[in-house]
């Protein structure tokens, strides 16, 4: 009954997971880092960072000896459970930076939001297991997505858009595992239009010339578009278009628009809303290929990239350790995401499978836009950098969906 | 087969992250940017501006210490800036907004609080300061003024604009940059270079250490002291003979073009430029708009020559050939130079002039004829008059001289092109015929007019004249050590020169004859008016004088203008003179001249437009 198979445990990814925990904690060390720094201390944040450590790694045991048909049987309880955190969070969580997204116990600070990733991927993956779930049906459709955008929508009431984002890479998962290519269409475009309208902003005429343009661009694409399609395609864009417009400028606060502005490059602002990418860039340049070593970073030292342990932790690496640090970084969790996807495409229960790809997914959304937002090229929001970031709630949940992802590779058969 | 996609899509985006990455990182870490990182505090070694000196070694202007108090915003108790506000003598809101001001540019680094502190009030201050956090002094250092005198010539120096600092990537907020003057045209040259050291700060803003070891620092480069060409004494001299004229002094050394006296009147305090109440001040002396202290004259003024630009007709008329020494023109009180048009002239009826004579009595008939001969010497008036264009500019006239401050004006000399558009084509030398006594369009500054003088002294030829005759451990601009000629030549010269002895001699300025000195010169005396509310009124005539001395090996070339002075004989010829004597003698002897110049009063004269609704002109 047992399914304990150790030989089976994916050890190449343990290993990469260690290095980069490993990482995660000497950066935090160096950027938090002043003189006379007591080695094991809750009032530091290394001292923090490294207890989680040590949480982790016991739940992380915890998982791999655990019954994995357990996460298959309680996930709806589970995802119950999660969705009354996400709501009693609203209620009785601790405000920090203008966010209800923490409970506070005995010190230490949880986010449930975090932990609502694991819960979702499982809620979702024991949906879509089911025999009958067949993705190509428009009720299952609307559940699966409901599974998603419950979560979502609490958490960026909150408001934490961060982490909310994180969730849309369960609609990626969706796609890889069947939903039509319709919706990807739609998303893809969606996304070009809202660059375009947010870059081109009230030039009208310049919009709609772009439009055509991208337009005439994706009916020589998809040379079978039927007309009623293209309708579809138009309306659905010029209404997009105008909740963009009203969105961005009647909705969104002047810092939200400053950000987009900054990274699509319509703003220059050094000094004010975008001084955290800029000094974070100048800490990458100043990294030069070997960097200026550890606890040398003149950037990291003054800490002078705010929140330098926390989301911007990518910046220290890129100063101390260089272009050769930050390349070893990306390369260990391309190869960790990778490893993900090619193993559970042998996975042959669906399940374990579609948890895989969601953790993989995850991950991959994590790395990609905490990277990109650090070296300038996407908004500033708060995501931390998986398994490096200093934060409980954030390591814990990773390994969680790592401690997942062992757990669930090491099981290839369908057993029930 | 979409997790190939998935895959392909994981190895794209990490692909673009390891570019952008590569980018930064290895492609375009350039140092400069990284030296603006907010971890890097860096400490300027600023060069004491440099000195002026006159061309005899006198020291002109210099430094002063003064002192700064400097603030920052982050360690400002606001509990403190009622007390700070009384200590400092300022209001609390005045206090409140500055240091807004100051936290604008940073919360963390100093900022000016109050600039240019005394060392008296820097004593006071001093004392109280420790009882807050947040303030400190910086010590620094501004212009000081032995004479006081040439204030627009030397310029002054103010704080850089934020304009500046965005274009100029050498100056900082809160540094000094020469704004007028020779402070402006020399500022690299008076400012040297700052040195700059690169510091490691904690996050507490303290510094760690040197970054790097200092290897970006650059070291501090001395400015240089400069000689000026001006002889002070002269120009003090000058000053106090235009005492309640307006008008201007400009005196050159031909052989050198090296300017010896700039006089402006009114002239002001340089050193109400410098310091605290600059801008005050400064705005003061641009309400006089009767005057116009801040408007150089002897550089920016445009008047119309008068008589002294007969001078140039006369030798175009001899190189043009249309007339000799000798050659003769009948004058009538004046002439018909067109039907019913009379040129009037001062000279008897029916008297018969040559050159020298026409020279020495300036008599408006003779060089009206020359003007005429020379214009129609030519196929079509167009052509002559380009021709004799072409010859006036080659004094320096309708240009920029090429002197080495950063204001002037070019004056106007009209060309063929000018009188088609005005006259539509229908037009000869009798229409143009007042150019030739310089009036009608013709307008000159007072410093072509003394270069003039020069080239006359030179026997055509000049140097730009300037105001810089060394530059410590460095040469002035080989400009001016270039001749350039005239297109007369040089044994043209010599009967105008006699005939410009002779207007001293025996002429319209005999009242300016020096003892042992052979002045030659040129009487003008300039019609001119202005429009008041819309309508144009005469005013009295400008008095000017153009000469050298001494007239056998001149030394000096002088043009003495003086607004509204009626006849050139009156006060520009006698102030020239003493000019002269001064110079050549160090010192002078026909005390009753002095006497009478300098307690020559003009104001009314100037007062006259603006209080009388009809007033009598040329008294």
């Amino acid at each position: 009954m047992n399914s304990l198979n150790i030989k089976k445990f994916d050890f190449v990814s343990i290993s990469i997971v260690s290095l980069l925990i490993m990482i995660g904690l000497v950066n935090i060390y160096s950027s938090t880092y002043f003189d006379n720094m007591s080695f094991f201390s809750f009032k530091n944040p290394f001292g923090k960072q490294l207890i989680f450590t040590l949480i982790s790694l016991i739940i992380f045991l915890f998982i791999l000896v655990s019954d994995d048909r357990f996460f298959f049987r309680y996930s709806s309880i589970i995802y119950l459970i999660g969705i009354i955190l996400l709501i009693a969070v609203l209620i009785f969580g601790n405000e920090v930076k203008g966010a209800k997204s923490w409970f506070s116990l005995m010190g230490f600070s949880l986010q449930p939001s975090e932990f609502m990733k694991p819960i979702t991927a499982l809620a979702l993956a024991k949906y879509l297991s089911n025999i009958n779930s067949d993705l190509k049906r428009k009720s299952i459709q609307l559940y699966s997505f409901l599974i998603v955008l419950i979560p979502i929508f609490l958490i960026i009431i909150q408001p934490d858009p961060g982490t909310a984002l994180i969730y849309f890479s369960f609609f990626f998962v969706l796609y890889v595992i069947g939903l039509p290519s319709t919706y990807m269409n739609i998303f893809i475009w969606l996304t070009i239009l809202f660059i375009t309208t947010i870059v081109v902003g009230k030039q009208n005429i310049l919009f709609i010339i772009s439009t055509l343009i991208i337009s005439i661009l994706l009916i020589y694409i998809y040379r079978k578009l039927s007309f009623r399609k293209f309708l579809f395609y138009g309306i659905l864009s010029l209404i997009f278009i105008l909740c963009v417009d009203f969105i961005f400028n009647e909705v969104f606060e002047q810092r939200h628009r400053d950000r987009f502005d900054i990274v699509l490059g319509i703003k220059e602002d050094n000094r004010g809303i975008g001084y955290n990418t800029n000094q974070s860039q100048l800490a990458f340049k100043s990294g030069g290929f070997f960097g200026e070593g550890f606890l040398k970073g003149t950037q990291t030292k003054g800490d002078f990239v705010p929140e330098q342990h926390s989301d911007y932790i990518f910046a220290t690496i890129g100063e101390e350790w260089g272009f050769f640090g930050s390349i070893l970084t990306i390369i260990l969790f391309t190869i960790l995401i990778l490893r993900m996807i090619s193993r559970a495409n042998t996975n042959r229960n669906i399940f374990n499978k579609i948890v895989i790809y969601s953790v993989a997914s995850i991950f991959f959304f994590q790395f990609a836009i905490n990277i990109s937002m650090v070296i300038g090229v996407f908004p500033t929001v708060g995501i931390p950098l998986p398994f490096i970031s200093y934060g409980g709630s954030s390591l814990l949940a990773s390994i969680i969906l790592f401690g997942g992802y062992i757990k669930l590779d090491s099981v290839k058969k369908e057993k029930w | 087969m979409r997790d190939k996609l998935f895959q392909i899509i994981v190895i794209i985006i990490s692909v673009l992250l390891i570019i952008k990455l590569f980018d930064l990182q290895i492609i375009n870490n350039n140092s400069s940017q990284i030296l603006e990182r907010a971890s890097i505090q860096k400490v300027y070694d600023f060069p004491e501006r440099g000195y002026i000196y006159d061309r005899n070694k006198k020291l002109i202007v210099y430094n002063e210490p003064y002192y700064d108090l400097m603030i920052i915003p982050k360690d400002i108790k606001i509990s403190d800036s009622l007390s700070i506000s009384n200590e400092i003598n300022i209001t609390s809101r005045d206090f409140l907004n500055r240091l807004n001001k100051a936290k604008k540019y940073s919360a963390v680094k100093p900022s000016i609080l109050i600039s240019g502190i005394t060392k008296n009030e820097y004593a006071n201050i001093q004392e109280k300061l420790w009882k807050f956090s947040g303030l400190f002094i910086q010590k620094k250092s501004k212009r000081k003024y032995n004479f006081q005198t040439a204030s627009n010539l030397f310029g002054y120096i103010s704080e850089v604009n934020t304009y500046e600092i965005d274009t100029n990537p050498y100056y900082r907020a809160g540094e000094m940059i020469g704004r007028q003057g020779l402070e402006k045209s020399y500022e690299k040259v008076l400012r040297g270079k700052k040195g700059v050291k690169y510091f490691q700060k904690d996050k507490f803003n303290r510094i760690i250490s040197k970054y790097k070891n200092g290897i970006y620092d650059s070291l501090m480069i001395p400015a240089k002291n400069i000689d000026v060409t001006l002889d002070i004494e002269l120009q003090v001299y000058g000053d106090s003979l235009m005492k309640n004229k307006f008008g201007s002094i400009i005196a050159i050394e031909p052989k050198s073009g090296e300017i010896l006296a700039l006089v402006n009147s009114p002239g002001y305090d340089p050193s109400l430029l410098v310091g605290r109440d600059r801008s005050v001040n400064y705005n003061n002396l641009n309400l006089d708009s009767i005057g116009k202290p801040l408007f150089e004259r002897g550089l920016q003024g445009q008047y119309p020559p008068g008589s002294t630009f007969k001078i140039i007709n006369a030798l175009i008329g001899l190189q043009e050939n249309v007339i000799r020494e000798e050659t003769v023109f009948r004058c009538n009180g004046g002439h018909f130079y067109a039907k019913n048009a009379f040129m009037k002239c001062h000279t008897n009826l029916e008297t018969y002039t040559n050159l020298n004579n026409a020279i020495y009595t300036s008599c408006n008939t003779y060089f009206a004829k020359t003007y005429k001969e020379i214009i129609e010497n030519y196929k079509t008036s167009s052509i002559g008059l380009d021709k004799w264009k072409d010859y006036v500019t080659s004094f320096g006239f309708g240009n920029f001289l090429g002197y080495d401050h950063p204001t002037g004006k070019r004056g106007f000399i009209p060309s063929s092109d000018y009188y088609n558009r005005w006259y539509k084509n229908s037009w000869e030398a009798s229409t143009t015929i007042s150019n030739s006594i310089g009036q009608g369009e013709v307008l000159t500054t007072p410093i072509q007019l003394a270069n003039f003088a020069a080239i006359i002294a030179n026997k055509g030829w000049y140097i730009s004249p300037h105001f810089v005759k060394n530059i410590e451990n460095d040469s002035i601009d080989k400009n001016y050590k270039k001749i350039k000629k005239t297109l007369i030549s040089e044994k043209h010269f010599d009967p105008i020169i006699k005939g410009m002895i002779d207007v001293v001699e025996k002429g319209t300025a005999q009242n300016s004859k020096i003892k042992g000195i052979t002045l030659a010169g040129k009487t003008g005396t300039a019609e001119n008016f202005i429009k008041i509310n819309g309508k144009r009124k005469q005013l009295t005539d400008h008095s000017i004088f153009i000469g050298f001395a001494p007239a056998e090996d001149p030394e000096i070339a002088i043009c003495v203008f003086i607004e509204n002075g009626y006849w050139g004989t009156r006060w520009a010829a006698p102030i020239s003179s003493l000019i002269a004597e001064k110079y050549l003698n160090r010192n002078v002897e026909r005390k009753w001249l002095e006497n009478y110049i300098l307690n020559g009063n003009l104001k009314e004269e100037y007062m006259k437009p603006y209080i009388y609704e009809n007033f009598t002109i040329n008294e």
